[in-house]
């Protein structure tokens, strides 16, 4: 049991996925670019230049605010936070201070627990700095790209819990077609405050912030380094003092970076190149019917459909769920199963994601192995074609037929198969033995048959002929 | 203004220009003059004329930019140390459309260094002299082209109007000056000084002129937000058209006639009133009490913007960098202290102050509020009249050095030229005779937002016998402006607070 109450709230950097940048009109997708070649004289900061909104980054705004259940403001505005590094080119950074374009909202986890959402503002990111020995070089090329930061309320209480909403959130903006949602390439980051208090205190303790977090893992490290860290300053009587901490994965240990003391004065100030967004009732209304099928829809959608553990593995992939949405509704199950348990676990599942088989051939294979056509090792087989570049796209009947998959339900073909099988004087000695009471040399027997009819029989129905042959 | 007979050549004009802003170098009226590009593309324009080609409205006309607008001829400085190597890649939108048209840009005139001034005395090449006396200053920021204009070096010049920097030099200078509504000339490729009141202007020699200037310039500019749909030229039909009224009504502020007005500017003032009562206006008297409020506003909101906007010139990417420097804080520290003027830095000192958490609230807010009376305070008086006349500055040009040293007493320059830029109404500074030691004095007609045309028609009818200029009923049209872009109001409203 803890001794010390933990109270997390989380900030989240969400990069948009929109096709050019918030202000400039340069590719936003700098994945595989050399660096300062997605720079334009806007992300550049030449005199004179100035900013133009770009639409599609309001639209996505909108999204994220539906997939966090949040109201859209019709009134936002853009401020200008200032503080100098050299990759921040203008010298401020174009963000949202006094009116966030998104309100009040709330992220519901697996588990059911609520995190309330304070707020959500566009922003742009900053360009980064690749540093050498004795000098550093800017890289622009993420200078201007559209973000979303999502504050929450300190509604989180642990380690795992705080794990779960950031995965909740990543998917959450991913399902939305917010964000690409690629962690390794920081399209979302996170900012972890935490305090410890005792049970009933009054007031919150103080707070360290751990900054720049990539990944849900790292989330539930850092939280879980900080209680050690921060309880056992508190057991000693010593404070707490607020500050900005990092994070190092590699140790599993949050540094300190800098303190309260040291923070910047921002000198915010209402943007005077960009007018105030008013969005009406029909654009956000509009917007909002755009937006698929979020997480907690497909929740509700498969509750007793699809068993919560697989379910839960399978919210990860949003195309996994929009296939399940298409797919039959007697099939659901079973194709939950091999998407779970087939596609998940083989090695090139990523590519096979991109790639899934269609509605019909999911159907018609969910279909034979309820009519037991196919063993749930020939399904596996056939499902498995469906991603073969030359076969793919045949139906399953076809492919079952062409992989000789399908099983022998005919009792008068078994039949005989069955009585080759024991009258094979290989089999006497089993034959014997069942008879003199051995339940287990069944098993041996059916085994037989169906090497005989070279796994085509259904091992059910040989079972069953075999033993009314042997009574 | 537009060459369209052949008698006079693009290149004779181009020469003589050259040879004036020669001749009157120690006025130092420009920072960079580009003899062989103007001469080139005056030949170019001769041998379109020659051919029968189509040329544009402006054809052969050399002109003039302040050396705050971007353009790849020579460097774009601001008149400044740190953007004295700044070769921009860019050209301003204002500058191209004037280009497109067939004007020629034969060089870069002078300004306060980043526009920061009201005697052109704060430029890092020094300062420009007052066309009507040496040992005077020109007015500012836009010192340069105020005085290329006054002395007959170029038919026009561009202009930057923050705060009064486009109808102060002109009014110094005995020329035109026009600082159009907020949002009418894209502000694209000018370097900024305060965001929400910076406007493109033009020096010229009659409202006409200016006129011309305006139907090619303005509209706008999908790289400005802040511009406005375009109106001028939509609007030009519905003024020819509407019926001649030989009466208009003129505001005159009670507010501004105070002991601070020099009494020659007071009497050019009352004589300017006594014609326009011959030519059958209306004169009523405005009682505008916030405006006294103006001058501390605009202290405040512009400094901080200007503190905002010169950020980005820290020595990293491009202009000048410290090279002494020996690790970031350094670089940032020295270049930013070696490339600014003391002005600017006063100016970045008071802007970041008023922004700091803690006092903006106090400054900041408070002043925007304020901004916001000073333009109901407007929407007022021009519910009473058509247009507002008034001095543009208390004084006339005054002595070099004289108030260089004594910041608040030049701000006070300042005082009547202000509050249209925050309120971002129109202005239009007109010559009004001169003093009797022979220095010009400015008057300003200040109309409603979007009244620039019938503005400056009005100013061009004064000048004449025949007026031909005004229609009635010229309201404040701010509903007009609420323009839905799929959803998105883009639409320039000023600063709103």
């Amino acid at each position: 049991m803890s001794k010390y109450e933990i109270t997390i709230g989380i900030e989240c950097h969400v990069q948009l996925a929109t096709k050019t940048k918030l202000f400039s009109e340069v590719d936003n997708d700098a994945r595989d670019k050399e660096p300062n070649t997605c720079v334009s004289p806007v992300d550049y900061a030449l005199p004179g230049m100035l900013p133009r909104l770009n639409q599609e980054a309001i639209k996505l705004a909108i999204r994220a605010g539906k997939a966090m259940n949040a109201k859209i403001n019709s009134y936002s505005r853009f401020d200008r936070k200032h503080y100098y590094y050299p990759d921040l080119p203008k010298g401020y950074q174009i963000s949202q201070f006094y009116h966030p374009i998104i309100g009040e909202g709330f992220i519901v986890l697996p588990d059911g627990s609520k995190v309330r959402i304070e707020h959500a503002h566009m922003e742009e990111d900053a360009g980064k700095l690749n540093h050498y020995d004795t000098y550093s070089l800017v890289d622009l090329n993420r200078a201007g790209t559209p973000l979303i930061e999502i504050v929450s309320m300190p509604d989180i209480h642990s380690a795992k819990q705080a794990h779960d909403y950031c995965k909740e959130l990543w998917r959450a903006m991913t399902y939305a077609g917010v964000t690409i949602g690629d962690l390794y390439n920081g399209n979302m980051r996170f900012d972890v405050n935490i305090s410890l208090a005792l049970p009933g205190a009054k007031e919150l303790g103080k707070r360290a912030e751990i900054k720049n977090l990539n990944s849900f893992r790292s989330v539930e490290r850092a939280v879980e380094y900080e209680y050690e860290r921060q309880s056992k300053l508190l057991d000693k009587g010593e404070p707490v003092r607020q500050e900005t901490r990092g994070w190092n994965d590699a140790t599993g240990k949050t540094t300190f970076q800098r303190s309260k003391e040291e923070a910047q004065d921002y000198r915010y100030m209402p943007e005077p190149d960009i007018p105030p967004i008013r969005l009406s009732e029909e654009f956000i209304n509009e917007e909002l019917a755009q937006v698929p099928l979020l997480p907690q829809d497909y929740r509700n959608k498969f509750a007793g459909k699809i068993p919560e553990d697989i379910l839960e593995v399978l919210l990860d992939y949003p195309q996994l769920m929009t296939k399940l949405q298409e797919v039959a509704e007697p099939a659901i199950k079973r194709v939950a199963n091999w998407f779970a348990s087939v596609l998940l676990a083989e090695e090139k599942s990523v590519e096979m994601l991109e790639n899934l088989p269609s509605a019909k051939q999911l159907d018609d294979l969910a279909d034979m192995t309820e009519k037991q056509e196919l063993s749930s090792t020939g399904a596996k087989e056939v499902f498995l074609k469906f991603f073969d570049p030359q076969m793919g796209k045949k139906d399953a009947h076809t492919i079952a037929k062409e992989l000789n998959v399908i099983q022998e339900n005919d009792t008068g073909a078994l039949e005989k198969i069955v009585d080759d099988v024991l009258a094979d004087p290989a089999c006497a000695q089993a034959v014997a033995d069942f008879k003199a009471g051995s339940e287990k040399v069944i098993g041996f027997l059916v085994g037989q048959v169906m090497k005989a009819s070279r796994g085509k029989a259904n091992p059910g129905a040989a079972q069953k002929i075999l033993r009314e042959k042997l009574k | 203004m537009q060459i369209a007979t052949r008698e006079i050549t693009a290149e004779s004009l181009v020469k003589e220009a050259l040879d004036k802003a020669e001749k009157y170098a120690e006025y130092n009226i420009f920072t960079y003059l580009d003899a062989e590009g103007a001469l080139e593309k005056a030949k170019q324009i001769d041998a379109k004329i020659k051919n029968g080609e189509k040329v544009g409205k402006l054809a052969g006309v050399p002109f003039a930019i302040k050396d705050n607008f971007l353009a790849p001829m020579g460097k774009t400085t601001a008149s400044s140390k740190i953007l004295e190597p700044f070769k921009s890649p860019i050209t301003a939108t204002s500058v191209k459309k004037l280009e497109d048209e067939g004007a020629i840009l034969i060089g870069r005139t002078n300004l306060d260094s980043f526009a920061h001034g009201s005697s052109t005395e704060n430029s890092y090449f020094g300062p420009t002299l007052n066309s009507h006396d040496k040992t005077r200053v020109a007015g500012g920021s836009s010192g340069g082209s105020a005085v290329a204009v006054a002395l007959d070096i170029v038919p026009f010049a561009t202009g930057t109007d923050t705060g009064g920097s486009i109808r102060q030099p002109a009014s110094f200078n005995g020329v035109y000056g026009f600082k159009p509504t907020y949002g009418t000339i894209s502000r694209y490729g000018v370097v900024a000084m305060a965001s929400s009141t910076d406007c493109i202007g033009f020096f010229a020699k009659s409202a006409e002129d200016i006129d011309l200037l305006m139907s090619i310039a303005s509209g706008q500019d999908e790289k400005d937000m802040t511009t406005l749909p375009d109106y001028y030229n939509e609007e030009a039909v519905a003024t020819e058209s509407v019926s001649q009224s030989d009466s208009c009504t003129i505001g005159i502020i009670k507010d501004f006639d105070n002991e601070a007005v020099n009494l020659e500017v007071k009497a050019a003032l009352n004589t300017k009133i006594a014609e326009l009562k011959e030519k059958g206006h209306k004169i009523v008297e405005l009682d505008m009490p916030t405006l006294k409020y103006a001058l501390a506003v605009y202290y405040i909101v512009v400094p901080a913007e200007i503190s905002s906007n010169l950020s980005r010139h820290d020595g990293i990417r491009y202009g000048y960098r410290n090279a002494e420097a020996k690790d970031l804080d350094e670089v940032y520290g020295k270049s930013r202290s070696d490339g600014f003027m003391p002005e600017n830095k006063r100016r970045i000192m008071i802007g970041n102050f008023v922004l700091s958490s803690g006092f903006y609230d106090a400054y900041y807010l408070k002043a925007q509020q304020a901004r916001t009376l000073i333009i109901k305070e407007y929407e007022k008086a021009f519910s009473e009249c058509d247009f507002i006349l008034t001095p543009v500055a208390p004084n006339p040009a005054f002595k070099l050095g004289e108030k260089v040293n004594d910041p608040v007493s030049m701000y006070l320059e300042d005082v009547m030229s202000v509050p249209i830029n925050l309120a971002g109404l129109p202005g239009l500074a007109i010559p009004a005779g001169e003093t009797k030691d022979g220095l010009p004095i400015g008057l300003q007609i200040i109309g409603p937002r979007r009244s620039d045309k019938k503005l400056l028609k009005f100013a061009a009818g004064m000048n004449t016998d025949v007026d031909t200029s005004m229609s009635t009923g010229v309201g404040a049209d701010v509903n007009a402006d609420a323009n839905t872009n799929a959803g998105v109001d883009v639409s320039a409203k000023g600063e709103e607070s």
